[in-house]
């Protein structure tokens, strides 16, 4: 029971003075403050519950297959077996050709956009590229199926197979939706997150270790190589790490594309499944509680994924971004 | 010998470029490819008004097919971007202040980690948590327009904070401590000070944060759930534009692709319009703040 203090509504300016200690606050900012605090907290019980409420509903998996489901290779609702490991394989293994293609077109164009292109050519192309990330998931995976998978299927596969079969890559027969074809789908949603986020870090390093170097006898591309690129070389890793992130989570345009296959791919060729692409499919079409239990487990691995892929990326791009003083934080 | 090692480092130099021009050309392909087909296909589609109005079609194989709406699409799609847009903005913007404007209280670095590391979080992992969540108490309502609006405002709170705290650190020190010095209270200070300044960039984030939750189709595949009816309330399943392209597109009927063909161009307007809209207002507001 605090009593009202009366000098808190005085209009006098010295009134203030008299108020208590630590008690400065008026009943409207304690009001506010509550407010707002509960939002902040709110957001940190959000992530709680995430994690808490799918490992409740993970668990009979868990208890069920113990660590021989993140090993196991086999998924078979008949049998009541189930193991990720497809579908991780098929997750890391659409996220790392994504990369592969997305990043020498990503860094290509962050190095021409910060250093070569004409100034007035800089800021309209960077937000065409930014574009290509507005683009709607499921807008792509609807494309997919009728540009890029009979493009795949017809062109591009056949002659891979030509000439690169003797890799092992490329075996079997090209159907247009497998693993390479949702792999391109991914590096062309990646790019602009890597572009952008390597043009950030590029143009962060200040202009002084270009002009040095130039001045040394350089040429362009010397500079770029030996003066800017080890200069922001943590940001672009972590931008290329951030691309990976992306791609790890993406659902609907995978699902639409990668022919939905419960098994590890065996060539790019393979149609394949990706966790994300498994909630998709059989979450809401489960055949009992163990499936639809162990397919909550799998979210939970790709969440798992994703938060160490992401923590990762941040942590590398923070780190450059505020050294030079510059955009985040 | 020293001349031809020049000249070749040049060309190097040279070819570099070239080859970094080609790789914006070959990056932009897939824009303009998902853009023209979806002007060829869905152009003729757009200019019946009736598109916009009436219910979606009938499944049919014939050639004589009609073409029909996506009139409870587009209203499902406003209402939950309505509502998710409401509820994201009110928790994101309050927690945005609460971490950037009462840092003494400890929390804020935690809160936009924490909102950080949110945003990279797999949309359908989202749509996961809040099926299984109403799987766990209330399953009646795990296909609704309930669940839907809550995927949705759980994928946006995370942007909304992030971007909101961002505007707020544009905001000079000196603006809050003149608000403070003239003896205006710490809320009218944020609100009537500081939100007031950081007002363009905060709308900005929640305009982004809307039209990337407007594409989602993943989270409300397992909320929101689709339905070919206009709105029929909160507790049953809702009709939504990115769920409409999802199942017509394996469709194969033809009037079915014709529709979805149709509502991928009208998503795609709107979303890169305001993209390109909201770019335009941040390149305004950083011109204006002597930029950076």
């Amino acid at each position: 029971m605090v009593p009202p203090t009366p000098s808190s509504r005085s209009p006098l300016p010295g009134g203030s003075a008299k108020r208590p200690r630590g008690s400065r606050q008026t009943w409207p900012d304690r009001l506010f403050l509550g407010l707002v605090g509960t939002a902040g907290v709110s957001v940190l019980f959000l992530a709680l519950a995430l994690v808490g409420v799918l490992y409740d509903a993970a668990t009979p998996s868990v208890r069920a297959f113990g660590p021989n489901f993140l090993v196991g290779y086999t998924w078979n609702p008949a049998a009541g077996v189930y193991g990720d490991l497809p579908f991780v394989a098929g997750t890391l293994l659409t996220g790392a050709i994504a990369v592969l293609i997305a990043v020498p077109l990503a860094l290509g164009a962050s190095i021409f956009l910060t250093t070569q292109a004409p100034f007035w050519m800089r800021r309209p192309v960077g937000t065409a590229i930014e574009l290509l990330a507005a683009v709607p998931s499921v807008i792509y995976g609807f494309w997919g199926i009728f540009v890029l998978v009979p493009l795949m299927r017809y062109t591009v596969e056949p002659v891979l197979r030509i000439y690169l079969g003797w890799t092992g890559l490329f075996g079997g027969t090209p159907i247009g939706t497998d693993v390479l074809t949702a792999s391109v789908i991914l590096a062309v949603m990646i790019v602009p997150t890597i572009t952008a986020v390597s043009r950030d870090t590029l143009s962060a390093v200040p202009a002084a270790q270009k002009e040095a170097a130039l001045s040394l006898g350089a040429t362009d591309w010397e500079a770029t190589r030996y003066a800017m690129i080890p200069y922001a070389r943590a940001g672009i890793v972590g931008a290329i790490i951030l691309g990976l992130g992306r791609a790890i989570g993406e659902t609907m345009a995978v699902t639409m594309t990668i022919g939905n296959i419960d098994k590890v791919p065996v060539s790019l060729f393979s149609q394949g499944q990706t966790i994300a692409s498994l909630i998709a499919n059989e979450l809401l079409n489960e055949t009992g509680p163990l499936q639809y239990a162990a397919i909550l487990e799998a979210g939970l691995v790709l969440l798992a994924i994703s938060l160490v892929v992401n923590v990762a990326a941040r942590l590398l791009v923070w780190k450059v971004l505020r050294v030079s003083g510059g955009i985040i934080e | 010998m020293i001349f031809d090692r020049d000249s070749r480092r040049k060309a190097f130099s040279h070819a570099i470029t070239v080859l970094g021009g080609l790789s914006v050309l070959v990056v932009l392909i897939p824009l303009a490819s998902v853009l023209y087909t979806a002007a060829v296909r869905g152009g003729a589609v757009l200019l019946n008004p009736a598109f916009y109005t009436a219910g979606n079609p009938l499944p049919c194989s014939s050639i004589s097919c009609q073409t029909v709406g996506i009139g409870p699409d587009i209203e499902g799609t406003a209402i939950l971007l309505g509502l998710s847009g409401a509820i994201s903005t009110a928790v994101g913007v309050s927690a945005a202040i609460f971490a950037s404007e009462y840092r003494t209280y400890g929390l804020g670095r935690a809160i936009s980690f924490t909102a950080d590391v949110l945003t990279g979080v797999p949309s359908i992992i989202m749509g996961v948590f809040i099926y299984s969540f109403f799987v766990l108490y209330d399953p009646t309502l795990a296909f609704s327009a309930t669940t839907g609006t809550l995927a949705l405002s759980i994928l946006m709170i995370p942007i909304v904070v992030r971007t909101t705290e961002e505007a707020l650190h544009t905001v000079p020190n000196s603006l809050r401590e003149a608000a403070l010095a003239l003896g205006m209270p710490k809320w009218r200070t944020t609100v009537r000070v500081v939100l007031a300044t950081a007002f363009p960039g905060i709308l900005t984030g929640i305009l982004l944060a809307m039209m990337r939750a407007a594409g989602e189709a993943a989270p409300l595949l397992l909320t929101g759930f689709g339905s070919r009816l206009f709105f029929q309330g909160m507790n049953v399943p809702i009709a939504a534009l990115p769920l409409l392209i999802y199942n017509y597109a394996e469709s194969g009927s033809p009037n079915f692709l014709k529709v979805a063909w149709g509502a991928t161009l009208l998503l795609m307007i709107l979303v890169l319009t305001a993209n390109v809209l909201s770019r335009l207002s941040i390149q305004r507001m950083v011109r204006r703040m002597g930029g950076r």
